[in-house]
């Protein structure tokens, strides 16, 4: 276990250094470097999809819902730093010097006015502030995963009730989202997140701050997991997953484990999700719709559940397999008769990849390691 | 007859002097004919219908269904498709351009129409002119409808008479009679000819309110800036002070970087800005802005009140008297028809979730690719009738096809994939996920992503309409009649069949049953293959009122599965209670919140949530042995 | 892409076997590439598939014709597959690996604002050829569909004037395009004088079913007399349930007109429009327009497709538009430059399918005749009304917040002039 963590923590720092090295000389775009990016944060959310189903045998259903919430935590403050500069600096030409309400409702106006309002709604209070937004991030899907995992371990939801319920969670949070008035900005979601505000580097180098900010995140998020699973908490929530009855006889206070997973797990989605909106450059309630978080699963499975390097190589084999197909860079298969188009097919071929790697390689392809 | 006379005498004797040439009419108005606006088209009409020419009326009923063309030089002529005549029926060369009047104008027309359909020995050309009098009713009908009534008397048109009576006849007391001859109709042209009656507007007034007053109205519930705003508009105080004014007033007066003596840069805040403006005012600059003590003063003096359209009072009393009765009804009755509603989604919702009942309920396998047995259900409805044009006869080959494909798609999954799987419950959801994606796009693929059309037979389509409030479509009868009859077939197959008694035993007690004779396989794949059938069944009932799409099915897994879950799974009568929960739920919400259908959802689920908080194991939960883990 | 490389090479071949007969010279010399932003996959696709088939035609069609400045065009295919994000993704891509010269794409509002920092910041070119609901202008795009002035007002003015409806309905699916016309609507209609309480307004969600409610709640508020008129922005699929739910229900077009800003031909190949005969459409095209630009447009189609019975619609006639003016830009620029090419469109005019002339304007959209029509039984519409050329008001004038912005690129360089304090509020869009 301890020697996997190294080569993996060696892995990411050579590869970091490789794309840095490759980016500087121009061999790959920025628009290569931010999908790196993005793919390492969704390595990170499936590392915490690993811990709490591989290891802790909670099937969620949800943890987009989480990874989306932090994006949108950390897109709310993009947002209102970014447009509050333009609103200052347009209202500076007017004879009289603007009051605080008027660059208020400026800043309204243009957050808001796509969606046919210029109030600005009380879940923005603290989006003028990136500490108190940057701790939103944490506390907000936090205290969601806290609270909607008290409720359903305190009533034995378990298995595939639990992960129904978690869908079901994940589902009213995006069509809640989706409603104009929600105060997110509806279905517009939060966009041109890719600015950062007050930084004038061009998007080649915030790109790389990002990707780097992103590897870092995964390293940690990497070691902290590795830590839960290595030690004896690691061996009590494998003892629920393979039996939590027996378990709970042995005194060990099972809901207490499995909320502490759930919670923590979501807080490393939300985490990974702040750093991958940014690079992203749009939200939006689709985002966590329920199928977001199967993907997740999926991943995870074909990488190997119940280790941790399997996720991410799950996470990073399927994100990037599928954004070189549907790119329309994969070369089409001439049958004669037919042209197999991979835009059109590859979801077949994925699909069917599913299949075949949970009925003959219940292991995932990080089983082949061992 | 009587009634009839003087008219037919007037335009007989009207002849000799007016009597004019359709076509010339035609011609002088040539334009305004050709490019029509209902604004404007009026008079030009009215020309026609009194032009006293025999073809008059062809020619408008001509026009009205845009068979009224122009030829290349200009003559008007009658068209049938591609051959034309002339307006006295001779066939004609060349071709004509057909004159398409919009809606608007076409409704005009329809009511010119109506002093030659009345009397028309024609039934139809009579219910013609009764409903084109019902859409544009005005005053010139009603001696036309009373003259008719006179010729023949019909119920509609004698009911027609009294709602034209009701709006327009002069004497008050015909009015009130007609307006209680109604009684509580539910009938919405009842409700759509007393509610203008009702119509008021708000006035303010420092003296006593002149008309037909409605009520009242005290400032508390106005509100002191709409009641100040009501008196602006009267003209009776003067406009207060806003903010964007005063802001201007400080700009036209910065001298030297200050106003009145403060610097520009410190107003920076409202407060600043009003001790500014307070300056300007003292010194005189500015005319002093209304305070609040002058706006209460205003507002004291004045009478605020809602005054009828209608002057004559006895009127209004009684459309209020008969309005009260019918709100009253319509309430009921909208409730009844919300019931219905939200019946009709739950049946819906239970025949989507019924083959999950067997799948999931039954055998504990999560499959996610229910939804798209649904699709698959309602694709194969969409080929059948493709080949088989006739609608009746599509759907009857249809349903049983959809059956027999799902089916049989249903056993090959059981066979290929699931059956590996029945120790690792998790792991089939992720692999019928893998299914259901690959399905969704072979779909793409094969049908397009375009939605297809699948259209229910002339007798599937209206509605059973029980009066003009509650009123529902037949196509949602068959989907209750057909979810309740799976219901019931569900029923039978479980608890009288030789393989329900199988699957019963195999879902309890798989290695007992096993040693019983009963193989254990044979009986999965054909449960399986059982839900999987009711699914494709539900997707042509689907389909056929919505629309059917490769994406269809994701509309209602998500729900399906909760309604299993909410209902208690492995019991049909939960699911059916789930559905019957989730569906009126769900009418519920909407019916709170109207004008977002979107909310109802979120917050359904929502319920859903807590719901299975409180009830782990659903509403009808299995106890003991039944209910395994 | 494989595929139109290999179409490009074909009408590069086509062309020098019958170039002699044409008397036009085969384009020579690198390709010009571009850039086809446009869904493949996803929920999109079912609009998006058209629109990146109407650009490959038209880029065969231009090859055909001599290429630009005699040089071929290559369209690059890319899949956002219906994902937002993965618009900007792809744009960036386009912009900087395969460096095209300009982009054709998107269709949803959520999908022009996730490229449109992308493309202001690598100052890119988009064609955007969707009707849409205004509020901006930016200096990277060129808005070859509808503003709302060039037909949501007119439709209201039409409903209002022709079928004196007083009381109003306005059904929209729950996303900012429905939302936005839905506000400018309702403030417009308050200018009119139609009280608020005669507008209703409901939202449903993408691929709603369920329409039996809001169809009851519809015909219920011709109670009080007044005629009703429904103003429809749903989206795609679910306008089938609605049309199907209000032919159950027996509602005529005479009755209760119904006239729909998101509903064209393509929709109506989805249902039996026996029905709904008489209900309304407002569009800046439709395919029944008698023109002979149009017949040719409808037979180029059906050859390129090999299909006779695909439909075209108002955003392939946008794209066609768009894609036109691009070429005559170009080749009055004498480069593909962004910049030269930005400079050269202004005035830029190409005849619509509809008869008269789209011209493009400083403020990024085209004048456009606002054609009505009345669903037909064939699925097709009788074009019943059609307004001189309007042109595209970027900032409604019904808003009071937006009344007082102008976009004007050509004489002052801003997207978002406020014309009351004479300043430029901002250069780049407000995504």
């Amino acid at each position: 276990m301890r020697r996997s963590t190294l080569i993996f923590l060696a892995l990411l720092a050579l590869s970091t250094a490789a794309v840095t090295v490759m980016a500087g000389g121009g061999l790959i775009s920025t628009s290569f470097v931010k999908t790196l990016g993005m793919t390492l944060c969704l390595c990170l959310a499936a590392v915490a999809m690993d811990l709490v189903w591989g290891y802790a045998g909670i099937l969620s259903l949800g943890h987009m819902a989480f990874f989306a919430l932090g994006g949108y935590m950390i897109g709310m403050w993009l947002m209102w730093a970014r447009t509050e500069a333009i609103v200052v600096q347009a209202l500076s030409g007017q004879p009289l010097p603007p009051t605080a309400e008027e660059i208020r409702q400026g800043i309204g106006g243009q957050i808001f006015g796509v969606v046919g309002t210029s109030d600005i709604p009380w879940i923005w209070s603290f989006a003028h502030s990136l500490p108190l937004q940057l701790l939103l991030v944490v506390l907000v899907p936090g205290l969601l995963a806290a609270v909607f995992g008290w409720l359903a371990f305190r009533s034995r939801v378990t298995g595939v009730y639990l992960s129904i319920l978690t869908q079901a969670m994940t589902l009213a949070l995006a069509l809640y989202l989706f409603q104009n008035d929600s105060g997110l900005r509806g279905n517009n979601g939060l966009s041109g997140l890719q600015n950062l505000p007050g930084v004038s580097a061009p998007q080649e180098v915030t790109a790389l701050w990002l990707f780097w900010a992103s590897a870092l995140a995964l390293a940690g998020g990497y070691l902290l997991a590795a830590w839960v699973v290595g030690g004896k908490f690691g061996s009590v929530i494998r003892a629920i997953r393979d039996d939590e009855q027996r378990v709970r006889f042995l005194g060990y206070p099972v809901e207490g484990f499995k909320l502490f997973v759930f919670t923590l797990t979501a807080v490393i989605a939300a985490i990974a999700g702040a750093l991958y909106y940014p690079q992203a450059g749009i939200i939006n309630p689709a985002e966590m719709m329920p199928i977001a978080s199967i993907y997740l699963a999926v991943w995870v499975a074909i990488g190997g559940r119940g280790r941790l390097y399997g996720a991410v190589i799950g996470a990073a084999v399927v994100s990037l397999l599928s954004s070189w197909f549907t790119g329309g860079r994969a070369p089409s298969i001439p049958l004669g008769f037919y042209t197999i188009d991979w835009v059109d097919w590859w979801q077949v071929l994925l699909g069917l990849a599913f299949v075949l790697v949970t009925l003959l390689a219940p292991k995932g392809i990080g089983g082949l390691f061992r | 007859m009587r009634g009839l006379l003087p008219l037919l005498l007037a335009l007989v004797l009207a002849l000799p002097a007016h009597a004019q040439n359709v076509a010339a009419v035609l011609d002088v108005h040539r334009d305004q004919i050709e490019k029509p606006s209902r604004t404007s088209i009026g008079p030009v009409i009215d020309a026609l219908a009194a032009s006293g020419d025999p073809l008059a009326a062809t020619v408008l009923a001509a026009w009205e269904d845009r068979r009224l063309g122009v030829l290349e030089d200009g003559t008007f002529v009658l068209t049938d498709g591609d051959a034309a005549t002339s307006l006295e029926g001779q066939p004609v060369a060349g071709k004509a351009t057909v004159l398409r009047p919009n809606a608007g104008v076409r409704g005009l027309i329809a009511g010119a129409l109506v002093q030659f359909q009345l009397t028309d020995p024609d039934p139809a050309a009579r219910v013609a002119a009764i409903d084109a009098i019902a859409r544009n009713p005005s005053a010139d009908h009603l001696p036309l409808v009373r003259a008719a009534l006179e010729k023949s008397p019909d119920p509609a048109l004698e009911r027609l008479e009294r709602l034209l009576t009701l709006r327009f006849d002069p004497d008050p007391a015909a009015r009130v009679a007609a307006i209680e001859s109604f009684g509580s109709s539910l009938s919405l042209d009842v409700r759509a000819a007393l509610n203008p009656l009702l119509a008021t507007a708000r006035v303010a007034t420092v003296d006593e309110p002149q008309g037909n007053i409605a009520r009242e109205i005290p400032v508390s519930e106005l509100g002191r800036v709409a009641a100040y705003d009501l008196l602006v508009q009267a003209g009776l105080a003067p406009a207060r002070l806003t903010r964007e004014a005063a802001q201007q007033a400080l700009v036209a007066h910065i001298q030297n970087g200050q106003v009145a003596g403060i610097p520009v840069a410190s107003l920076n805040t409202q407060d600043a800005r009003d001790a500014a403006y307070s300056a300007l005012e003292a010194s005189g600059a500015v005319p002093p802005a209304a305070t609040e003590d002058e706006v209460d003063a205003a507002l004291a003096s004045a009478t605020f009140a809602e005054i009828y359209a209608e002057p004559e009072a006895q009127v209004t009393d009684a459309a209020r008297a008969a309005l009260r009765g019918i709100d009253a009804k319509v309430g009921a009755m909208q409730a009844a028809d919300l019931a219905m509603d939200a019946v009709s989604l739950a049946s819906i919702y239970f025949l989507a979730a019924i083959g999950l009942a067997i799948t999931f309920g039954v055998m504990r396998v999560i499959n996610m690719a229910h939804g798209e047995f649904i699709m698959m259900g309602a694709y194969t409805g969409y080929v059948v009738q493709q080949v088989v044009p006739n609608y009746t006869l599509s759907l009857v080959v249809a349903l049983p096809l959809a059956f027999l494909v799902t089916f049989a798609a249903g056993v090959v999954l059981e066979r290929l994939v699931i059956r590996h799987l029945y120790k690792r419950p998790l792991e089939t959801l992720l692999a019928t996920f893998g299914v259901s994606i690959l399905l969704q796009q072979l779909a793409k693929n094969i049908f397009g992503t375009q939605a297809r059309p699948l259209t229910a037979p002339d007798w599937l389509s209206g509605s059973l309409v029980i009066n003009d409030v509650v009123a529902i479509s037949w196509i949602r009868i068959a989907i209750l009649v057909l979810a309740l009859l799976f219901l019931g077939l569900y029923l039978f197959i479980m608890r009288r069949t030789r393989l329900g008694l199988e699957v019963r035993a195999v879902q309890q007690n798989p290695t007992m049953a096993a040693s019983m004779g009963i193989s254990p396989g044979r009986i999965n794949m054909l449960a399986f293959g059982l839900g999987s059938g009711i699914a494709g069944i539900a997707g042509v009932a689907i389909g056929l009122f919505a629309q059917v799409t490769s994406e269809i099915g994701q509309q209602y897994i998500v729900q399906s599965f909760m309604t299993v879950v909410v209902g208690g799974v492995g019991s049909i009568f939960g699911t059916l209670a789930g559905a019957a929960l989730i569906g009126f739920l769900q009418k519920g919400i909407e019916w709170l919140n109207p004008s977002n259908t979107l909310a109802a959802q979120t917050y359904m689920i929502l319920f859903i949530i807590v719901f299975i908080q409180f009830r782990p194991r659903g509403i009808i939960a299995l106890k003991g042995r039944a209910a395994g883990d | 892409m494989f595929d139109v490389k290999r179409i490009v090479a074909g009408a590069g071949l086509a062309l020098a076997v019958s170039g002699a007969a044409d008397a036009q010279i085969a384009p020579s010399g690198e390709p010009i590439k571009i850039g086809v932003l446009h869904s493949l996959s996803g929920t999109m696709a079912i609009s998006e598939t058209t629109l990146k088939d109407t650009v490959l035609m038209l880029v065969d069609q231009q090859n055909k014709a001599g290429g630009v400045l005699g040089r071929p065009l290559e369209a690059v295919v890319v899949d956002p597959a219906s994902d937002w994000p993965l618009f900007a993704e792809k744009a960036r891509e386009l912009l900087t690996v395969s460096d095209v010269d300009v982009i054709f794409g998107a269709w949803t509002s959520v999908s022009r604002k996730s490229v449109l920092p992308v493309l202001e910041e690598l100052n890119g070119l988009m064609f955007y050829p969707v009707q849409y609901e205004g509020e901006e202008s930016s200096k990277n795009v060129f808005y070859t569909g509808a503003a709302p002035n060039q037909q949501a007002i007119p439709a209201v003015d039409y409903m209002m004037e022709e079928l004196g409806v007083e009381k109003f309905a306005l059904l929209g699916t729950d996303y900012v395009y429905p939302r936005t016309t839905n506000n400018i609507l309702s403030a417009y209609l308050g200018d009119k004088g139609v009280a608020t309480g005669d507008i209703f307004t409901n939202y449903t969600p993408f691929g709603q079913s369920d329409w039996s409610k809001i169809v009851a709640d519809v015909v219920a508020l011709g109670a009080d007399g007044k005629q009703v008129g429904v103003i429809s922005t749903i989206n795609g699929d679910a306008n089938i349930g609605f049309y199907k739910e209000l032919a159950a229900a027996g509602v005529s077009a005479e009755d209760l007109p119904v006239i729909a800003f998101s509903v064209g031909e393509e929709e109506l190949s989805g249902l039996d429009t026996t029905d709904l005969v008489g209900h309304l459409a407002a569009w800046n095209y439709f395919e029944s327009a008698d023109t002979p630009e149009n017949e040719a447009f409808i037979d180029a189609w059906h050859a390129f497709t090999g299909d006779n019975s695909r439909v075209t619609n108002d955003p392939m006639e946008a794209t066609m538009i768009g894609f036109k003016m691009w070429v005559q830009a170009a080749e009055k620029a004498g480069t593909t430059d962004v910049d030269a090419v930005r400079d050269a469109m202004y005035g830029q005019e190409v005849p619509n399918l509809t008869g008269g002339t789209a011209r493009m304007l400083p403020n990024h959209h085209l004048t456009k005749p606002v054609l009505i029509g009345e669903i037909r039984d064939d699925g097709q519409f009788d074009i019943i009304s059609q307004t001189e050329p309007v042109a595209g008001d970027a900032w409604t004038d019904f808003l009071p917040e937006s009344a007082v912005l102008e976009a004007d690129w050509q004489e002052l360089d801003c997207g978002m002039y406020n014309t009351e304090t004479k300043t430029c509020v901002q250069q780049k869009s407000n995504y």
